[in-house]
């Protein structure tokens, strides 16, 4: 079977700074996929590159989401690679923070909708009917996520964690095959994290939704991806089961350095 | 609190401002007499003035402070006065009939004079709502929105002088090349955000304005053109004070029809866009919103409302020339965004209301017109950032589905 995601030799410049350097990485249809590595490895800016934030330098990136043709993703814009169905959170939050929680997610729905400037001001049946199941569908995002005690409330006044949460959230409501996770438990504590734990199973196995995540909690990488990724300085060092990251030697020398025998 | 600390404080204000103000306000130069006369008793009033003032100053800021401490997270959101008049029915539908039969009788109440008054207003509530869709919706700062203004006002003008068209048959037609110049304006600025933004939308106006100046042959230069005719009423002409209660029903009328557009589109697909572009375009962006096309409907759309408005504002006046369309000119209806609160559709009616007929009516204090106006503005923005009246988010209810 076609991976639905599929990036070939991804290199990313920045002047002269390479910070994505010939990388290689796939998705399987329903993986989670942990892509891991030491701060500033380059793990965002991979990010970047597959959403058309950053034009990339040199490589292919392919998805195919499941049932229909692959499409190459090279200069789309992020809003194109959005509609074909990969959605992302971000490492620092970036909600709306003037909107409200279910406004915030209505925001997620936009492409999947089509009312105009016309149907704006006329609000013909079609464009009321739209509204109405964007509001519902809205409504049950939040309810997977468990956010329905905010519903009104400005997403700036939410607690840290629902903030996260919400951000998963206005993603889903995009309806993509392939969730990208920015470093989604950063800064939650324990307990948080094992709820985020169970949410990430759930969209899986739920809602069909494959994920590539970037984590440095190791506790939660280890324990829900089927496939981990470890890059360094731009390369990828590993590649592997969290069995055999945990064992692999490259990988410990790039989190804990070398033992210098004296 | 620590009164001896207090009075120091207000004291060393008093002082420095007595520093400031000793050049102007005490020595005086008599050049008949070749004398200096010094009036220290100025000296003494802005002593005790600022003295005081600075007490009430700090005591406000103060109570600031604990107001924005209190406001926490809570299930609901604070909804301010002016909002909950709104959601209660028993005060809005009294209000509405008395503001609506006030509106109407108005023109037969009031002289001319303070009809023509009130047209003006009415225009500047319309530049302020459709600027607002432009500043204070998609958040793109806009400083040239005048040119619009005056691309409606001359389509009109030169229509009219060589075609003779009339103002019904023009008013659309100024709507779509406003719109179209919105769009024109927008390709060049799809990049920019912020103060780039800002300084070339500064110099769009500027080149309007220079080019209608400038290029006699087509817009007859700084004299402006005259004599264009005022609107009429299936081809019957009105006297000149029969047409301006005329002018200022059309004006009612347009202004609900903005507000009824402005209202639906803020609550639609391509409003929360716009607000969603406001908010964070990188975010925005990843959501699936196609930021070009979102910022051209915002310029557009905020364009066509400019537009209508340079015909109304033509045919009010039966003259234009450029001198009309100055940066002040876009400077005064960003200010109505701004203070009467953005976002906010009646903060803005309300912001444009008090900018255009506050001035008109203080022409007592027409000296201090620009200092009263810079303090109201800079205390605006100290006390209450969200203008007159801000904007309050949409919210949903779901009986049917919470009970599931």
């Amino acid at each position: 079977m076609k991976p639905i995601l599929e990036v070939k030799n991804l290199t990313m410049d920045f002047g002269g700074l390479r910070a994505l350097d010939n990388l290689n990485l796939e998705v399987n249809e329903g993986e989670i996929v942990a892509l891991i590595g030491p701060n500033g490895a380059g793990k965002t800016t991979f990010f970047n590159c597959i959403t058309g934030i950053h034009p990339s330098t040199q490589g292919d990136m392919f998805i195919s989401p499941p049932g229909k043709k692959s499409v190459r993703l090279n200069g789309l814009k992020p809003n194109r690679v959005t509609e074909l169905g990969l959605a992302r959170t971000f490492q620092n939050i970036r909600l709306f923070p003037n909107m409200t929680v279910l406004e915030n997610v209505m925001i997620g729905r936009h492409c999947r909708m089509s009312a105009g400037i016309a149907g704006a001001i006329f609000r013909g049946p079609s464009t009321v009917k739209e509204e109405k199941n964007v509001v519902r569908d809205s409504y049950l995002i939040l309810e997977k996520i468990g956010l329905t005690d905010f519903v009104n409330e400005f997403a700036m006044n939410l607690p840290y964690g629902a903030q996260r949460r919400l951000e998963i959230a206005r993603a889903m409501a995009t309806d993509p095959f392939l969730l990208l996770l920015d470093e989604p438990a950063a800064g939650m504590n324990p307990h948080e994290t094992k709820d985020l734990d169970d949410l990430i199973l759930s969209i899986r196995d739920n809602e069909n939704i494959s994920i590539l995540l970037i984590e440095h909690d190791m506790k939660l990488v280890m324990s829900i991806s089927d496939q981990i990724f470890v890059v360094d300085y731009g390369k990828k060092i590993a590649q592997g089961t969290p069995y055999e990251i945990k064992n692999n030697p490259a990988v410990i020398k790039a989190y804990l350095g070398e033992e210098i025998d004296a | 609190m620590k009164p001896f600390q207090e009075i120091k404080k207000s004291f060393l204000v008093s002082a420095w401002f007595m520093f400031l103000t000793f050049p102007i306000m005490v020595i005086r130069v008599n050049t008949v007499e070749n004398m200096v006369e010094w009036r220290w008793k100025n000296m003494l009033l802005i002593g005790v003035g600022s003295f005081f003032l600075s007490f009430v100053w700090r005591y406000l800021i103060k109570r600031r402070d604990v107001g924005k401490k209190k406001i926490g997270i809570g299930k609901t959101q604070k909804t301010p006065l002016i909002q909950r008049i709104i959601k209660e029915r028993r005060i809005l539908v009294p209000t509405l009939i008395l503001v609506s039969v006030f509106a109407l009788v108005f023109p037969f109440i009031f002289s001319l004079y303070q009809t023509n008054i009130m047209i003006t207003g009415l225009i500047y509530v319309m530049l302020g709502l459709g600027l607002n869709i432009v500043v204070g919706l998609a958040g793109l700062l806009d400083l040239g929105y005048v040119a619009f203004y005056a691309v409606g006002a001359y389509v009109y003008a030169l229509l009219n002088h060589h075609f003779g068209l009339g103002f019904w048959a023009v008013l659309p037609i100024g709507a779509g090349v406003g719109a179209f110049f919105g769009i024109l304006l927008g390709f060049p600025v799809l990049r920019l955000r912020g103060d780039y933004l800002a300084i070339v939308t500064l110099g769009f106006g500027e080149i309007i304005r220079l080019i209608l100046e400038n290029w006699n042959e087509f817009s007859f230069g700084p004299s402006g053109i005259a004599n264009i005719s005022r609107p009429s009423f299936f081809g019957i002409d009105f006297s000149v004070h029969n047409a301006t209660i005329y002018i200022y029903y059309i004006m009612i009328g347009l202004v609900l029809f903005t507000i009824f557009v402005v209202n639906r589109l803020q609550d639609s697909r391509i409003g929360r866009a716009w607000i969603a572009l406001r908010e964070d375009e990188v975010a925005c962006q990843a959501m699936g919103i196609d930021k070009r096309a979102t910022k051209l409907t915002a310029f557009a759309l905020g364009a066509t409302w400019a537009g209508m408005a340079g015909v109304i504002f033509a045919a009010k006046t039966t003259f234009i020339n450029p001198a009309c369309f100055t940066i002040w000119e876009s400077i005064i209806i960003l200010c109505i965004v701004v203070l009467g609160g953005m976002g906010s559709i009646i903060g803005v009616i309300v912001g444009s209301l008090v900018l255009i007929l506050l001035p008109e009516y203080l022409r007592a204090f027409s000296e201090y017109r620009m200092l009263i106006f810079g303090s109201v503005l800079v205390l605006m923005m100290v006390f209450r950032p969200g203008g007159i009246i801000s904007d309050v988010r949409r919210t949903y209810h779901f009986e049917g589905l919470e009970k599931q």
